[in-house]
Parts: C-alpha cells; sequence; structure tokens
C-alpha cells in the first residue's frame, strides 16, 4: 500500500518529477523497455510426454500405457525430442530462438496443485510461505514507470498469480470491451479503512488508469487461431501493442491436470500452445517487438513418470520449460531426466525454478541479482546481449 | 405477590426483548451473510426480533428441499454414449450442444429456486458445501449428475457433516470429479484421496505423502454405474491389504478411512474455519475456533456450529460488518431479491458465469477462492454493468446456442422501475432515503450521494458505489 500512496502522490504533484533526486525514473524507463510474457500451463503440465528422452528405455518402460512412440516424437537430438503436437514451434528451434530448461523444480517439492502453484508464484521455499507474488516483490523494489497502463497484465485466468500481492496489475478478457464499459470505474482518491473497501477502490482507480492508456483495437495481419487461446492470445497482442507500456503480460492455459486419458487432453493443449505461441511471435513480429520480448512457461509441477491405469498421470515434481524471444539463445538447458533415480517415484529436479525468474529480471531487466529473492539464485546463460 | 413477582418478571422480560429487538442494521446483517441480501419485507420480519430470537428462527426447521420443480429432461440420466469416440463429429458436436444446454437448464434451475426460495439459509449453505465439496459439471458432464449432487447437498447442509462426508464420497459426481472409478487394486489414482484430505477434511500439512498414497487403496472398489449412473461397489477391485493412515492400521475400507478423518481434531478446526470465514471474517480467531471445534467434533451436527458463530461477539461486531465481498451469486441474487424484480433465470446463470462464478463449474477442487480474490478489474467492470442494466433497464441477450433447437432469440429484461419500488417505501424525505441506504448498504456509500437526485439517479448511485460490492 505505501508504494501505491507514494505513486498516487507523485501523481498529484506532477511538478515533483522535474527534481534531480527523482531522475530514478528515468532508469526504471529504460530497464522495462524488455518485456516478459509468461505463459501458464495450469493444472500441472507432463514434462515427460512434452519434452520427451525418448531413448532412455525407462521412458517407455514407466509409460507402457502413454508413451509416444519414438517414430512420432519431433527428435532434437539423439535423445531428445518434442511431442508431435508441439510440431509448430519447431521453426523457432530450427532458427535457435528457443531453449528448452529440463528439470525445473525445486527441493522438497509439494504436490498439492494450490500450494505448489502458490510456492511458483511467490518464488518461495517448499516449506517458506510468502504472501506477495515474486513480480509484485521485484516491482516494490524496483518499480516499472508510472506512465505504464499497468505493471502487469493477466489473462485466462481470474487470480493475478505472480503479480498478486501489490503490482499495478489487471485482468483482462477483451481489451476493447475494457475501454468500451471503464467509464462505470469510480474515481475516487480516498482510502477508508477497510481493506476490503479500500482494494475495491484501488482497482478501480488501476483501471481508470489503464483504460486511458490501452489502445483497444490494433489490426494485425496475423491470423490468430479460432480458439480461446487464441482469442486471449489476441487481446494480449493488443495490450502489447499500446504505445504505454506494460512491463509483464501473464497467460494462462487451462485443463493440464491429466489425472485420467492424458493422451489426447495434452496433444490438445499442447497444440494449442504451439500455434498460439507461432501466431504471438507473428504479432510481436509486426510491432517489431520480439527482440525485447522474452516469453516462458511454467506450471506448478510436473507429472508422474510412472503412468496410471487411466491412461493418465498423478501430480509430479520436476518438468521441462520454454523459453523464447529473439533475443533467446536456443538449445538444451538444465539436465535430462533421471529415470532411473527417481525419488518417491519422482523426478529429482536439476534447475530451482527460481533462476528462471532471476534470468528475466537480472539478463532481461537488468535488475541487481543480488537484491532479489535472497540472491541466492544465478542466471541461465540463455540471452544474447 | 407471588403472582406480583412473576407479572413483574413477564412484564420484565418483555421489556428486554424489546429493548434488544435488532433494528434494520443488525437485520440486514444476519440475512446478508446467512442468504441473500433482504428485501424490504424480510427484512422488517426479522428487525423486531432479538439476536438469538432470530438466529433461531432461522436455524428452526430448515428446508431440505427446492420449491422450484426440476426441469423434466434432468430428471432422467442420459449417459455418454459408450463408444463416444467413434461417433462422427455431428453427432458429437450435436451432444456436447445438448449437454451445453442441460447445463444452462440446471444453472438456471438453481438461480431460479435462489430467487424465489423460503429458506436463503439453506441455498445460502448449500452453495457454501458445493465449494467445499466441489464437483464441476465440465468434468463429470452430465447435468443430472451435477443435479443429484446437488439435492444431496441440500438434504445435508444443515445436518450433520460426517453423513455429508460419507454420502460426498460415494456420490457419482464426485467420483467421476475425482476419478475414484480408476482407483483400483494394484493401479491406485490418488486423485480422490489427496483431495478429501487436503481440501475436504484435513486441510494441508496434516497428513503426509504415505498417508495419501495408502489411504487411496482404502478407497478401491467405488465406482458408477455406467448405465444408471449410481453408486457401485465392486469388491474384485478392492485392494484388501492392511493400510495405514494417519498411524492406524488395518484392512479398512473407504469408509473406515473417512471416519479416521473425522476423528482428527484438524478436521472439525478445519470446517470451523471455513464457515467463520464464510460468516464473519478473513481472519479467525483461533481460540474460538479451538473451543467451537472441539464442540462440533462430537457429533459434527452443523446447527448448533452455526448458532454459535452467528450468536458470537464477532459476528456482531462493528468491525465484521461489510468487510466481506459478495460472491457473484450474492450479488446477483441479492440485487433481483432486494429490488423484487423476475427476470429470465438463464440470463441469471449467464451473468453469474460472467462475473467469474459458473455455479456448476468451480475452477478447479478447491473452489472459488472468494473473498476479495472475486474482484479484479474485469469483473468488477461486469458487476458494474450489470448493476447498470438492472437500474437502466437494459435487456440482456439469451446466445440461440444455448436455447432449444428452433427456438427464436430471446431477451429477458432486468429492468427494475426505480420510481415505483422507492415509492413504495419513501415518499421522498431524507430520513427516509437515509432507510433506503439501510436497507441497500453494507457500510456508508464512498461516493457523497445527494437526497435530492431523482428517484432513478438515486438508486443507480447507491447499486453503482463501491460500497455495494461488499456484505
Amino acid at each position: 500500500m505505501l508504494r501505491r500512496d507514494f505513486l498516487k502522490a507523485l501523481g498529484c504533484i506532477p511538478l515533483m518529477t522535474g527534481i534531480p533526486g527523482l531522475a530514478i525514473a528515468g532508469t526504471a524507463d529504460y530497464r522495462y523497455q524488455n518485456l516478459l510474457i509468461l505463459i501458464e500451463f495450469k493444472g500441472g503440465n507432463d514434462g515427460l510426454n512434452t519434452v520427451i528422452p525418448y531413448a532412455d528405455d525407462h521412458y517407455y518402460r514407466l509409460r507402457p500405457r502413454i508413451a509416444i512412440a519414438r517414430g512420432q516424437v519431433l527428435q532434437l537430438d539423439e535423445h531428445t525430442g518434442l511431442h508431435p503436437a508441439l510440431q509448430a514451434i519447431l521453426p523457432v528451434w530450427q532458427a535457435g530462438e528457443l531453449a528448452i530448461v529440463q528439470g525445473v523444480g525445486y527441493p522438497e517439492p509439494n504436490l498439492s496443485h494450490f500450494r505448489s502453484i502458490e510456492i511458483w508464484d511467490t518464488a518461495s521455499d517448499s516449506n517458506e510461505y510468502l504472501d506477495k507474488g515474486w513480480l509484485s516483490q521485484t516491482f516494490a523494489q524496483f518499480p516499472p514507470p508510472a506512465r505504464f497502463a499497468a505493471e502487469g497484465v493477466s489473462l485466462g485466468s481470474e487470480d493475478l498469480g505472480p503479480l498478486a500481492g501489490g503490482a499495478r496489475a489487471i485482468v483482462l478478457n477483451n481489451a476493447d470491451q475494457f475501454t468500451r464499459i471503464a467509464k462505470l470505474a469510480d474515481d475516487p482518491s480516498i482510502h477508508t479503512g477497510n481493506t476490503s473497501l479500500d482494494r475495491i477502490l484501488d482497482i478501480e482507480n488501476d483501471i481508470r488508469h489503464a483504460a486511458s492508456r490501452i489502445d483497444g483495437r490494433y489490426d494485425f495481419r496475423t491470423d490468430f487461431p479460432a480458439t480461446p487461446f487464441g482469442n486471449t492470445l489476441h487481446t494480449a497482442a493488443e495490450v502489447i501493442a499500446s504505445r504505454s507500456g506494460v512491463a509483464v503480460v501473464r497467460i494462462s492455459l487451462n485443463g493440464f491436470d491429466t489425472h485420467a486419458n492424458q493422451p489426447a487432453t495434452q496433444a490438445h493443449l499442447l497444440k494449442q500452445f504451439a500455434d498460439g505461441m507461432i501466431a504471438l511471435k507473428s504479432a510481436l513480429a509486426e510491432l517489431n517487438r520480439w527482440n525485447s520480448s522474452l516469453i516462458m512457461t511454467y506450471s506448478e509441477f510436473g507429472r508422474r513418470p510412472q503412468d496410471n491405469d487411466g491412461n493418465g498421470t498423478d501430480h509430479g515434481t520436476a518438468a521441462a520449460h520454454f523459453v523464447m524471444g529473439g533475443r533467446v539463445r536456443g538449445g538444451l538447458y538444465g539436465k535430462a531426466p533421471d529415470l532411473d533415480q527417481l525419488e518417491n517415484g519422482n523426478l529429482v529436479h536439476a534447475v530451482d525454478y527460481r533462476s528462471l525468474y532471476i534470468t528475466a529480471a537480472e539478463k532481461w531487466w537488468r535488475l541487481p541479482a543480488k537484491k532479489l529473492m535472497g540472491g541466492r539464485f544465478d542466471s541461465l546463460n540463455i540471452i544474447r546481449t | 405477590m407471588r403472582n406480583w413477582g412473576l407479572s413483574l418478571i413477564l412484564l420484565l422480560s418483555a421489556g428486554l426483548a424489546q429493548a434488544t429487538a435488532m433494528g434494520d442494521a443488525d437485520a440486514w446483517h444476519l440475512l446478508t451473510r446467512t442468504g441473500f441480501a433482504p428485501n424490504p419485507q424480510e427484512l422488517a420480519n426479522y428487525a423486531g426480533l432479538s439476536r438469538t430470537e432470530a438466529v433461531d428462527r432461522l436455524l428452526t426447521n430448515p428446508s431440505q428441499q427446492a420449491v422450484t420443480p426440476v426441469p423434466a429432461d434432468l430428471e432422467a440420466y442420459m449417459p455418454r454414449p459408450e463408444h463416444f469416440k467413434d461417433l462422427s463429429p455431428d453427432e458429437k458436436k450435436q451432444f456436447r450442444r445438448q449437454q451445453a444446454r442441460r447445463n444452462l437448464e440446471l444453472e438456471a434451475w438453481w438461480m431460479q429456486e435462489m430467487m424465489v426460495t423460503p429458506a436463503p439459509l439453506t441455498e445460502h449453505m448449500t452453495m457454501f458445501w458445493h465449494n467445499h465439496f466441489v464437483s464441476s459439471s465440465q468434468k463429470v458432464k452430465s447435468a443430472q449428475l451435477m443435479l443429484r449432487q446437488n439435492e444431496l447437498l441440500r438434504r445435508y447442509a444443515l445436518g450433520n457433516f460426517g453423513d455429508m462426508l460419507h454420502a460426498m464420497a460415494k456420490d457419482p459426481a464426485m467420483i467421476l470429479y475425482l476419478d475414484t472409478q480408476q482407483n483400483r487394486k494394484g493401479q491406485p489414482n490418488e486423485n480422490f484421496a489427496r483431495e478429501v484430505m487436503e481440501l475436504f477434511t484435513l486441510g494441508i500439512g496434516h497428513y503426509s505423502e504415505q498417508d495419501v498414497k495408502e489411504a487411496a487403496r482404502a478407497y478401491t472398489g467405488w465406482s458408477v454405474d455406467r448405465t444408471t449412473g449410481a453408486f457401485i461397489n465392486r469388491p474384485g477391485q478392492h485392494d484388501n491389504g492392511i493400510k495405514t493412515v494417519l498411524g492406524q492400521s488395518g484392512d479398512f475400507n473407504g469408509d473406515d478411512v473417512l471416519n479416521i478423518l473425522l476423528e482428527q481434531p484438524a478436521t472439525a478446526e478445519w470446517i470451523t474455519r471455513k464457515l467463520w470465514r464464510e460468516l464473519i471474517s478473513t481472519d479467525p480467531d483461533p481460540l474460538t475456533i479451538k473451543r467451537d471445534a472441539a464442540i462440533f467434533r462430537r457429533h459434527y451436527e452443523i446447527r448448533p456450529l452455526l448458532r454459535a458463530l452467528l450468536l458470537s461477539d464477532a459476528f456482531w461486531s462493528d468491525k465484521n460488518r461489510g468487510n466481506l465481498v459478495k460472491s457473484p451469486v450474492e450479488l446477483i441474487v441479492g440485487s433481483v431479491r432486494q429490488l423484487q424484480i423476475h427476470p429470465d433465470p438463464r440470463a441469471l446463470a449467464i451473468a453469474s458465469r460472467q462475473l467469474g462464478q459458473n455455479v456448476l463449474a468451480p475452477p478447479n477442487v478447491k473452489g472459488w477462492p472468494g473473498g476479495d480474490a472475486w474482484i479484479n478489474s474485469t469483473t468488477l467492470l461486469l458487476r458494474k454493468q450489470f448493476l447498470d442494466r438492472i437500474t437502466r433497464g437494459q435487456e440482456m441477450p439469451i446466445p440461440q446456442k444455448l436455447l432449444p433447437d428452433g427456438a427464436p432469440e430471446d431477451a429477458t429484461s432486468f429492468a427494475c422501475d426505480p420510481e415505483a419500488w422507492l415509492s413504495r417505501l419513501t415518499p421522498g424525505s431524507p430520513q427516509q432515503r437515509r432507510a433506503v441506504q439501510t436497507g441497500l448498504l453494507a457500510v456508508a456509500p464512498v461516493d457523497a450521494i445527494s437526497d435530492n437526485l431523482p428517484a432513478a439517479e438515486y438508486l443507480h448511485a447507491l447499486l453503482l458505489d463501491p460500497a455495494y460490492q461488499l456484505k
């Protein structure tokens, strides 16, 4: 609340921006020229059937019902390949703009959806309870410029995930509709002491602020897939096209909790993801933003290496994730899954998920890594400077 | 002398009852928290009672059944075709459309029930338990099974929690939702075993991963009969081995494990805390929770627990007025009940979906997070748009794809007549307008609203004020 009040105070006294002591606003501008796009696989995506260790016999031994046949795997090298539904993103791989980080997870993994996504969202340890999302923590220390429409925009999910707990963030379904009905929002400038009411008042302010800066429609030449996810990406692209800027766009794709009948469901979802990413890349290229965008996937956990009797998989631990963009150094990172070294039937992680966050903060936004997440995590060398 | 003394006592107690008549603000608080925002008549019925009398009246002879007749085509179980995969794309599409219509029909049925019920507490608690023992039509894919589950929740809503837990574990929609039918001897599926401990009984931190694995074995054999949609126990698929759950070992079946879960103090505390969050505030008092939960655990009767919570000082405390956000259903149903309008319930169901609460499809097994999470920039604007429609009398279209084949495009009016509504209450004096405010808002409006506004604008200003989002 303190920082918001500070920003509000700034807004009320525009003359203050001319005071030399506040020159920090200039550097904030510079940092957040680069856009971070987070794609959440909600429900726990099965990493092993996404990035497939197709040369490992253990893989076929553990998954008699749902393994992807070797002949169908999109082979990236002699050991590792992609699910065939990801066909559409192969050109990004071939262009050297797709990094695949294997074995992403954390120590003492929690197998509850809710607790584990809370851990990912807040960048906490397994037994540590934090109430602010990792982006809210980051922005509290290093705020994006106040002229941005919002610090973060969340699409495809009702919650704010990593943007919860303080970031100036909005949830959006349809940019055009948003700007049209935003006039119904109040323009209050008071706080009442009733925390629920004050939160509503903050949101009314955020709406007013964003609506005056999001331009709504933008005519893309790109064809977005005719799926709900495609529409969501279209809206995301419209927000990115707005002149006033945003630091983070977070987009959720739902339905990965495949306890039963996984093959058809996951193939459908991965295809939506891959087709969507190609459309998004094309739209970003139209806006001349492919080189200043970093796309990163995440999910609360991977799934159990051993498949179950219902052609599905139960909750698991580590999984592979994708990082894409015009300045990404493509290739395989992390460590291929050790399927004969399982712990309680689950994979042992090789890369802490917070290394991905720190990579975004340090290599992408040029923030001091030492001052974030206790300074305990190192960046991956996956971004070209 | 003796008689005189008795008359004096009677006289005094009558005076006392009068002195403790709770008034409009208290009645609004009680009725809104336990049901839906009341209309002027409901408010008047309770305002003259003392708090204790009012709570006891609410809890006496609770209704266990809906008054709205169930649409005929929701009665019969219509299983998904056995070889669904082999159907032609057209047949699949046809089946899915029919399913979508039935879902909307069921949602509308529940909306209608909430709109007209003489027992708002029962509907409120049915929704509470639906959001506790979560199932979603998105996965269950059968409006009939969702209806049966809804009826079951209503039957137990103010009954016994232990009985409800056992019944829900064998409820076909729940079995399909949490994959219990996939959980077989030697081929465990842990979905139900985990969620029943994490969300329905103990809460996270009160069991181990090993407990989940062992408990899953106990539930093996519970399934759904494909042709009737009824619960069926398949002994051949049950794992008869010894299981160890929370330190107890034996050849447990599912019911045995549920009883072990009910014995744990953590279960009673989890439920008590959740009810506190629903009824009072987001920060339950640990001492009161411990005390009330200990009593609850003896028999798991829900009504005495509700009575204790509703008669607690915390419930009536000033700081716990208007400190919770209305759910979409509470906002929608409360508004139409308060303003006494009767739009097509299908339109209400669609509005509720848009505000983030498809009543048959909570987002995941944890249910709607509720509270402040209901409101974000999108849902807040849509809430205001809905309220704007009510006061401006705009129509809301019902998409043709959700109507039966051949039916023409339909629309319903949300219009209330503010002049008429207000005139019944007020000829317009400032005091009477203040009374209208008390009947519509939990706390004072944020914006300064002039008493001199015309009725329609006055009502519009109250409904669009940020304070209207609170209960």
